[in-house]
């Protein structure tokens, strides 16, 4: 929480100023002890590759590099799980190119999961979308979270990236920025590092079909939990983390336990923000 | 599934088309929440109950998934965070896991 404070800058009514001009926002509305900073960012973003003031967060192809490479080896992980879906969407029925265009388009591994467990014929289209929908609201929360730091990019850079958005770029994303690396594209990066394996495992997965057999007799299907064990791991801030994640572990077990679908992951993250909106002391 | 197999490449118009509404939805989720809060002012208390998404969003997908599992998972994922805590490294965390979660199932 201390670390968030140095990197977080006070909000202030400039986000709209970025909306309707990209990234030239003109400063009129705003403060004076805002302006600097604001002009900081707005300078350093265009500069390119000049190296960033310590608050700063820019959009530069070194950020896009570094995303990448460090996602790599979560990326190969994502792959496995990408080979289980490719299985998966052609013991449903799905040609080869349907899986790829499903993984390169919708790009959101559990929902795309679910997706083809409900593929039926014929298709209960409705279904499928809302199941799609609910499982991923839980984007909108991620990606609200990245807002301290994209309030100084641009609608395209801000938009575009949040593309490239899954689980585990979007973690790798939150920890780099919070070290005040100040790297706006690492999301677009990491997301670039996914998309490829993701992509790519899902066609050697599709390919191979029935050859694989069930994926859990090569521990397959615990690769994601596995991922996700590894970013609290990199996530836990010590103590003040205690209580939201007991908080959202208890929320999510017990709404995993009486409501359908996914839902648990939007109510436990949910449930433990407003208890530490309740808690916060200014 | 059907009788006559699609080939590899076959693109059936129908379902291009609920493969796309599905992109369509996941994008909006991926950018409805922020396109809320760009329009709105956080205050610091808001920001507080943001910041903690994050590891919250992480242990609410784990907590189910863990509490559905069993002792192989268990000892699996402790082996995961085991790995992570001495070498923060991801990649041998992970096969950590998945050697762990194939061992621990034949044994237990």
């Amino acid at each position: 929480m201390d670390a968030d404070a140095d990197t977080r800058p006070v909000a202030s009514g400039s986000d709209r100023d970025a909306d309707g001009s990209a990234a030239t926002g003109s400063p009129d509305t705003e403060s004076d002890e805002q302006r600097p900073l604001e002009a900081e960012a707005t300078g350093s973003e265009t500069a390119g590759d000049l190296e960033p003031a310590a608050e700063s967060v820019t959009f530069t192809w070194d950020g896009v590099r570094t995303g990448f490479l460090t996602c790599v080896p979560v990326a190969l992980g994502v792959g496995g799980y990408g080979i289980a879906f490719g299985v998966l969407a052609d013991q449903a029925g799905l040609s080869v190119a349907e899986a790829a265009l499903m993984s390169a388009t919708v790009l959101a591994g559990a929902a795309q999961i679910v997706a083809v467990e409900l593929w039926a014929d014929p298709l209960p289209v409705g279904a499928i979308i809302a199941t799609v929908f609910a499982i991923n609201l839980r984007y909108s929360l991620m990606g609200a979270a990245l807002q301290p730091w994209f309030r100084h990019l641009s609608p395209a850079k801000i938009y575009g990236s949040l593309y490239m958005m899954a689980d585990e770029n979007w973690a790798l994303t939150m920890r780099d920025l919070k070290s005040g690396s100040g790297r706006g594209a690492f999301l677009l990066g990491s997301g670039i590092a996914i998309w490829v394996f993701w992509v790519g495992a899902t066609v050697i997965g599709a390919l191979a079909g029935g050859v694989v057999g069930d994926p859990t007799q090569y521990g397959a299907d615990f690769i994601l939990t596995a991922v996700f064990v590894a970013l609290a791991a990199e996530l836990w801030e010590g103590q003040s983390s205690l209580v939201p994640w007991v908080v959202a572990l208890g929320t999510a077990v017990l709404a995993a336990e009486y409501l359908p679908g996914r839902w648990y992951i939007l109510l436990g993250g949910l449930v433990a923000a407003a208890v530490e909106v309740i808690r916060y002391d200014s | 599934m059907t009788p006559d197999l699609p080939s590899a490449l076959s693109l059936d118009p129908f379902i291009v088309g609920v493969i796309l509404a599905m992109a369509a939805v996941t994008v909006l989720t991926k950018v409805g929440g922020i396109w809320l809060v760009r329009r709105v002012d956080l205050s610091e208390r808001l920001e507080a109950g943001l910041s903690v998404l994050p590891g919250a969003i992480v242990i609410a997908v784990l907590g189910p998934e863990l509490a559905a599992g069993g002792p192989a998972e268990w000892g699996a994922a402790g082996l995961v965070l085991l790995v992570m805590w001495r070498t923060e490294n991801i990649l041998l965390a992970l096969i950590a896991g998945v050697v762990g979660v194939v061992a621990f199932r034949a044994v237990l």
